[in-house]
């Protein structure tokens, strides 16, 4: 075990923290520390512009192969940039699903033709994606795809039918993947299919969803004979299922380095406000700022653990926890905040309904727990995979 | 950066592993636990003289193996995982590491050299369960070359039966981080009592000692000024031990696992009800949240032994390991009986001797909140404590 990195790592540390400090500034300096989660319909215009300016210096898909116009980095390269790049405050990623969802997807799964159709745009951060996985009725149980997608022959082209949900920048974004049943009869994870579906099209309408905190980054999205072409679905009718488990494993990873200097930074404000207005004096409140300084260091050393291969017999156990972990602290960060700014956390800064940073990451986090896999979910898939404990047994009640 | 075991490491981990699994089943826990002295000397022979284990981070020129600490961390999370009952804690992770940061090259041959033949040594610190340096109650007055020492310890791991001791103790009226020094003299000199007090724990021991006008050598003074030393010696004693913590909180899962996926209830095995499931799944996330916080220290402890870059990290990284791994431990010990259910709370079943060593190790060196509120010291008031 070796916890620091090497002088050429270090020097690349320098070169990433060097580029966002002269970058950072101008038209772009008004992004600093925004556009995070619970702040994702913030400047999009200028985010877009951003996503370009990255590009240009070589900063996107940092991880991804030289072949596919990544920059190659390794392992410890990638956490660096990341690291970096949270801590200088540069603004939430509007180019994130691209380059870390569908990228790796299809330089796993892609043809080559698909490959060299879309790659290059995210790369270039002149392509947005977004990600059409859940429906009304298929939440945590998402093998219970609704949507259909049957093939004209005469057109040549595949028509999609049905309702997506929860899809965030879908308003904003050039293409979406979806999963839909290219199987009529078919139920479950068999029958599906991986569709890459351009958005700005006569069959797709996007409806914003109000979230609690007032704002909607969140988007239903309906498909009412949209077109997709026959070149466009990853694998063969019937891989879906395949494709889109492939992409949830590229969910976890270095990305979650940069997530925890978003949260450093949270906790930082928590922690002036808390000298600010004397509740670090608190011994209750004392104890709580602690644990969650404590619980980050844990979340930094379980990435570390992670991305170092684990070699001390517990079988990466550390990653099938990192969902639960993380979305639990986040979750009692945001209830510590307000418990530290007492009866003025109460206060806008703003009306009707302007909420300040942390108001809006206390609302903000109680989706943490719920999307990508409930606490709950996360909780069955430690047992069953990380424990080997028994599937609860199969029942199906029919609805009325 | 490579923060996972070297195969070295990883073949110490395994040695340990398959030994104490040998040496220390229930039976022969139960066996030593029931002693006075709580460990069966033919073992502890075994251990240092076949295993070298009481070497792993004694330098080589006196004659041990010249590891690190994650290789005795590697070693102190098999021992937790089978409550083994040794003086290795107390000899090796208190006294010896004790003797590495305080003492002179001198002492250093001496001492580490008497613990590579098998002997057993402790530190006394506390007499009332404060667990800081600046807590230390015992006196000492020089007498021309000599010291002369006063008052007495507590909750002292094995004092009653370890072959030498590091005391700590301050000068007549001498106050805080103050006039603290520490010594090495034999556990039976004069005016030395020694009382062994019996512990809900039965598999660690711990003693009073008492100390009525000692008069020891001026070659047994370790260290003067040494507030610092102190608290670096505990805060390494808090990191192996918590390592011990890891492998206990990691038994007590695996047991709980193992148990109910055989044990039917409503006729399927109750490990296939959610609620029991999501149990042990909280347990997991405890224990692999723990290590992760374990082998950290253990790569600070090393950095502050070697006076790396990273060793003033080395309270912070004691804290969280400490912390977390007490919690780790003692829930996942609660957890355990809860879910083995009646049969958890008999005494033939070995769950209660996990849950009664989660508790005196929780206990011992600080618990979560006290650490939790050193970490808060240095959050927000900006001061070390």
């Amino acid at each position: 075990m070796k916890l620091s990195f090497s002088a050429e790592d270090e020097k690349f540390r320098e070169e990433v923290a060097g580029w966002l400090k002269e970058n950072l500034t101008g038209e772009f300096a008004k992004l600093k520390f925004r556009g995070g989660p619970g702040d994702e319909h913030m400047f999009p215009e200028e985010r877009k512009a951003w996503e370009q300016k990255l590009a240009e210096g070589g900063w996107t898909c940092v991880g991804w192969p030289k072949e596919y116009g990544g920059r190659g980095c390794s392992i410890e390269q990638q956490v660096i940039f990341f690291e970096e790049y949270a801590r200088a405050g540069a603004p939430g990623r509007v180019g994130h699903i691209g380059e870390g969802l569908t990228g790796p997807t299809l330089i796993a799964f892609g043809s080559d033709e698909q490959k060299a159709k879309y790659l290059p745009g995210i790369v270039k951060g002149t392509e947005l994606w977004c990600q059409g996985y859940s429906e009304p009725g298929a939440g945590s149980d998402l093998a219970n795809v609704k949507t259909r997608a049957r093939f004209d022959e005469e057109k040549g082209k595949w028509i999609i039918n049905g309702q997506k949900v929860w899809t965030s920048l879908a308003h904003e974004s050039d293409y979406c993947f979806v999963i839909a049943r290219t199987d009529p009869d078919s139920v479950k994870h068999k029958g599906l299919g991986f569709f890459l579906v351009k958005m700005d099209q006569p069959g797709i309408d996007v409806k914003p969803i109000q979230q609690l905190t007032g704002t909607s980054e969140f988007n239903e999205v309906f498909f009412d004979d949209a077109e997709c072409d026959a070149a466009d679905i990853v694998g063969k009718p019937g891989d879906g299922w395949k494709v889109a488990m492939g992409l949830l494993g590229f969910e976890r990873g270095v990305s979650t380095l940069g997530q925890q200097m978003q949260f450093q930074n949270e906790l930082d404000d928590v922690i002036k406000a808390a000298k600010a207005n004397g509740a670090a004096n608190d011994p209750v409140i004392r104890q709580r700022i602690a644990r969650a300084h404590e619980g980050l260091k844990i979340m930094r050393y379980n990435s570390m653990r992670t991305l170092s291969g684990s070699n001390d017999g517990s079988l990466q156990k550390e990653a099938l926890m990192y969902k639960l972990y993380w979305a639990t602290w986040h979750r009692d960060l945001g209830e510590l905040a307000m418990d530290v700014l007492g009866a003025e956390a109460e206060i806008l800064p703003e009306g009707p309904y302007e909420l300040s940073r942390l108001q809006s990451m206390y609302l903000f986090v109680r989706s943490d727990t719920i999307y990508g896999g409930t606490n709950q979910i996360q909780r069955n898939i430690i047992a069953e995979r990380g424990l080997g404990m028994p599937k609860e047994p199969k029942v199906t009640i029919k609805p009325e | 950066m490579e923060f996972a075991f070297t195969e070295e490491q990883q073949m110490i981990r395994d040695t340990a592993e398959s030994f104490f699994a040998d040496v220390s089943d229930s039976e022969a826990v139960r066996k030593a636990m029931a002693t006075e002295t709580g460990y069966d000397e033919t073992v502890w022979q075994q251990l240092c003289q076949e295993l070298y284990l009481q070497a792993i981070t004694i330098p080589e020129d006196i004659g041990g193996m010249g590891l690190g600490f994650v290789e005795l961390v590697a070693v102190m999370e098999q021992m937790g995982r089978h409550v083994a009952c040794a003086p290795y804690f107390s000899t090796v992770c208190m006294a010896g590491n004790g003797l590495l940061l305080a003492g002179t090259e001198e002492q250093k041959a001496e001492y580490l050299g008497r613990i590579l033949e098998g002997k057993t040594a402790t530190l006394a610190f506390t007499a009332d369960g404060d667990w800081t340096a600046d807590g230390v109650r015992a006196t000492f007055r020089k007498d021309g070359d000599n010291y002369v020492l006063n008052g007495g310890y507590r909750y002292v791991i094995d004092g009653h039966t370890a072959d030498f001791l590091l005391l700590a103790a301050r000068e007549e009226g001498s106050s805080g981080a103050d006039g603290i020094a520490l010594f090495v003299v034999e556990g039976d000199t004069n005016n030395i009592g020694r009382q062994w007090l019996p512990t809900m724990d039965q598999t660690r021991k711990q003693a009073a000692i008492t100390l009525d006008n000692v008069t020891v050598p001026a070659g047994a003074l370790l260290a003067d000024n040494a507030a610092d030393t102190l608290a670096k010696i505990l805060d390494l004693a808090s990191i192996a031990l918590a390592a011990e913590q890891v492998g206990g909180a990691q038994e007590v899962l695996d047991q709980t696992v193992a148990y109910t996926r055989e044990r039917v209830q409503f006729n399927r095995p109750v490990a296939s009800f959610q609620s029991v499931k999501h149990k042990a799944a909280d347990m997991m996330t405890r224990v692999e949240a723990a290590r992760s916080a374990v082998y950290y220290a253990a790569c600070i402890a090393q950095e502050a032994l070697e006076k790396g870059p990273m060793a003033d990290e080395l309270q912070e990284a004691a804290s969280i390991a400490k912390g977390n791994a007490s919690e780790a431990y003692f829930k996942n010990a609660g957890d355990a009986i809860q879910l083995h259910g009646g049969v958890g709370f008999t005494w033939e079943y070995d769950v209660h001797l996990y849950f009664k060593r989660a508790k005196a190790s929780e206990l011992y060196l600080g618990n979560a909140a006290f650490h939790r509120e050193r970490l808060a010291a240095k959050l927000l008031d900006g001061v070390e404590s």
